[in-house]
């Protein structure tokens, strides 16, 4: 028993830590896009066109993962990229969560006509297939941005709801609730005094995981052409163009997708990690 | 008589829900910023052609009078005119949902073979690196989104090691003798093999996409109630009467710890089923959600409405499906 702890603890020492390295090398590349890339993320240089990368034969010095068709420096576009996800993950994953949380919370703890009709809201919106609400309302708002944090918004709010909800349900049953009516707490004082630190360890390994999922969606917006404008490097739309040119220049699809496997699965590992090792049953 | 009660309140709970649907798409679609007309028509229309349209659709009318028109079509199985097509949008749809179904269905088999034998082996080879093996691939499995996989595996299986076809439903140069749009299903009873190969051949990569975050989930939580049931009673004893370990697996423990695995797989599917919007996208596979990502760039808007309908009717009836199952199968629920 001892042991499986243990290694749960060991493992979950390594994913915290390999994933926190990348998400630093994330939001660094976000933050210095400017200064460290080596070129221009928009020059086009026709004659420099589909350029491999650097350890493949025919490669041009200082074009480290090669170019795409327009002769556009890879590596430049994706560390640019990452300053769009990076903002998409920040404030599409924090509104979500907090817009989503705050109805778990009301609807799992005031019960009543609240609960039913956030429940019945949540119903109501598991019922639409996510991608195609998100495109639907990008076709609405228009493109841009905004919207895409928006639509991310409007979206995924019932994940949050759903598990908040059910886990403030739990923790109203808690004697330590009781006690603070006892006490005399108003229920508000005890929604945000009692409830909210017992529930936030959930909240915010699932604000991780948001965070990744708003990636993603920014991704497969740019993917089909409805996120930013097409001028903005976006891994989505590096994505969209190398899938097209798959046969002739598979850089141009590798690296972009590289960069969102691994920070999709280091936001998730992270918010992972971070549960186990504060998850007082486990530790 | 509480499982009657229960279905019924199923059913009207699924009814509210589709309605909330309608009442959504509606809303999306009419009252939010600009008009739908100026969604339909291109930029430089003149105003006759405007007002035209208008008359047309019934927007000359209140809002909510026009909900009344458009909602009472829709039960009718009217779901109006294609705008890009001008054909009917329930004609349209309906030839595309055989494509999504067997797409889904497909990929949902995959995720169950894959799943399941996981959580089999991880059992079996409980504590050991076989067991964390599965461990780390579950894990990473559950984080990576279909869209992703779809792509990894266009690289492996379409460029790097080209065995699989990366485009499009069915070979353009073969001659289909189909009668309905279920192509898959039809081969198989057709006994058309070469067909039903190539098919496969470009299902493969969509479906597996689709299928390996499930996988992962199934795998998880299987895993976990197997080896809570491997060190129950009947396990013991079926032990103690000399069946191999993987006898007690499959035979002893597997039937009884399915039960919430199942109610799962049933929620994950319309997630799965909501993943074929982007994955058809990805490998150009005819289905519905090609379809939606189209009608929504070509501004059809009568399409798209249909189109997410539909969508909402499989889910809702996915869920009452499984709700229906599983208290069909719990004891508990089936005596009360």
């Amino acid at each position: 028993m001892l042991d499986g702890r243990g290694s749960i603890r060991r493992r979950s020492g390594a994913r915290l830590w390999l994933s926190a390295v990348w998400l630093t090398l994330f939001v660094l590349a976000a933050l210095l896009a400017p200064w460290i890339s080596p070129h221009d993320p928009l020059a086009q240089d026709l004659m420099l066109g589909r350029l491999p990368p650097a350890w493949v034969a025919g490669a041009e010095p200082g074009y480290w993962l090669g170019t795409d068709s327009l002769g556009r420096d890879v590596l430049s576009r994706i560390i640019h990229g990452a300053r769009i996800a990076l903002v998409v993950a920040l404030i599409a994953g924090t509104a979500t969560c907090l817009l989503g949380s705050a109805l778990g919370m009301v609807a799992g703890f005031y019960r009543g006509w609240a609960d039913r009709l956030i429940s019945r809201l949540v119903d109501i919106w598991m019922a639409f297939p996510p991608v195609l609400f998100a495109i639907l309302l990008i076709a609405v708002l228009g493109t841009g941005l905004t919207s895409v944090i928006l639509a991310i918004v409007i979206i995924d709010w019932t994940r949050f709801c759903r598990v908040v909800r059910a886990e403030t349900l739990n923790q109203s049953k808690m004697d330590y609730v009781h006690s603070a009516k006892v006490a005399g707490f108003t229920r508000l004082r005890t929604l945000a005094t009692e409830i909210l630190p017992n529930v936030l360890p959930t909240i915010i390994a699932l604000l991780t995981l948001e965070m990744g999922i708003a990636v993603i969606v920014e991704a497969i917006l740019s993917f089909v052409n409805l996120s930013i404008s097409t001028d903005q490097p976006t891994w989505g739309g590096m994505i969209a163009e190398g899938r097209t040119s798959i046969h002739q220049a598979w850089w141009v699809l590798v690296f972009p997708l590289v960069a969102l496997f691994l920070t999709v699965l280091s936001f998730a590992q992270f918010g992972d990690g971070l549960r186990e090792r504060f998850d007082p049953v486990l530790r | 008589m509480m499982l009657l009660r229960q279905t019924v309140s199923r059913l009207v709970t699924t009814l509210i829900t589709l309605f909330g649907v309608a009442v959504i798409v509606f809303v999306v679609i009419r009252v939010v910023p600009g008009n739908p007309i100026a969604m339909m028509l291109p930029p430089g229309a003149s105003e006759a052609d405007i007002e035209r349209l208008k008359t047309l659709y019934g927007l000359d009318k209140s809002i909510f009078e026009q909900f009344i028109i458009w909602f009472s079509n829709v039960l009718h199985g009217d779901f109006g005119t294609s705008i890009s097509t001008r054909q009917p949008v329930l004609s349209l749809v309906l030839d595309r949902l055989p494509a999504t179904l067997e797409l889904s269905i497909m990929a949902l088999v995959m995720a169950v073979a894959i799943g399941g034998t996981l959580a089999v082996l991880g059992t079996r080879f409980r504590g050991r690196k076989t067991e964390a093996g599965i461990d780390v691939a579950n894990g990473i499995g559950l984080s990576i989104p279909d869209f992703l996989w779809g792509l990894a595996l266009i690289l492996l299986f379409g460029v790097l090691w080209p065995v699989f076809q990366i485009s499009g439903r069915v070979s353009p140069r073969l001659e289909l003798p189909f009668t309905s749009q279920f192509y898959l299903f039809e081969s198989l009873l057709r006994l058309r093999f070469d067909i039903m190969a190539d098919l496969l051949s470009h299902m493969f990569m969509p479906a597996l996409a689709l299928a390996l975050p499930l996988a992962a989930i199934i795998s998880q939580l299987l895993k976990l109630s197997l080896k809570e049931t491997v060190n129950l009673d009947y396990s013991v004893l079926a032990r103690t009467k000399g069946y191999s370990e993987t006898k007690v697996i499959l035979s002893e423990a597997l039937p009884n710890s399915i039960l919430p695995t199942l109610t799962l797989v049933g929620v994950q599917f319309t997630f799965l089923i909501g993943g074929t919007v982007i994955i058809e996208r990805l490998f150009s596979y005819e289905g519905l959600g090609n379809m939606a990502i189209d009608a929504v760039i070509n501004r059809d808007l009568p399409l798209i409405q249909g189109i997410v309908i539909l969508f909402a009717i499989l889910f809702t009836f996915v869920n009452l499906a499984v709700d229906m199952t599983y208290a069909f199968l719990n004891p508990k629920l089936r005596h009360a």
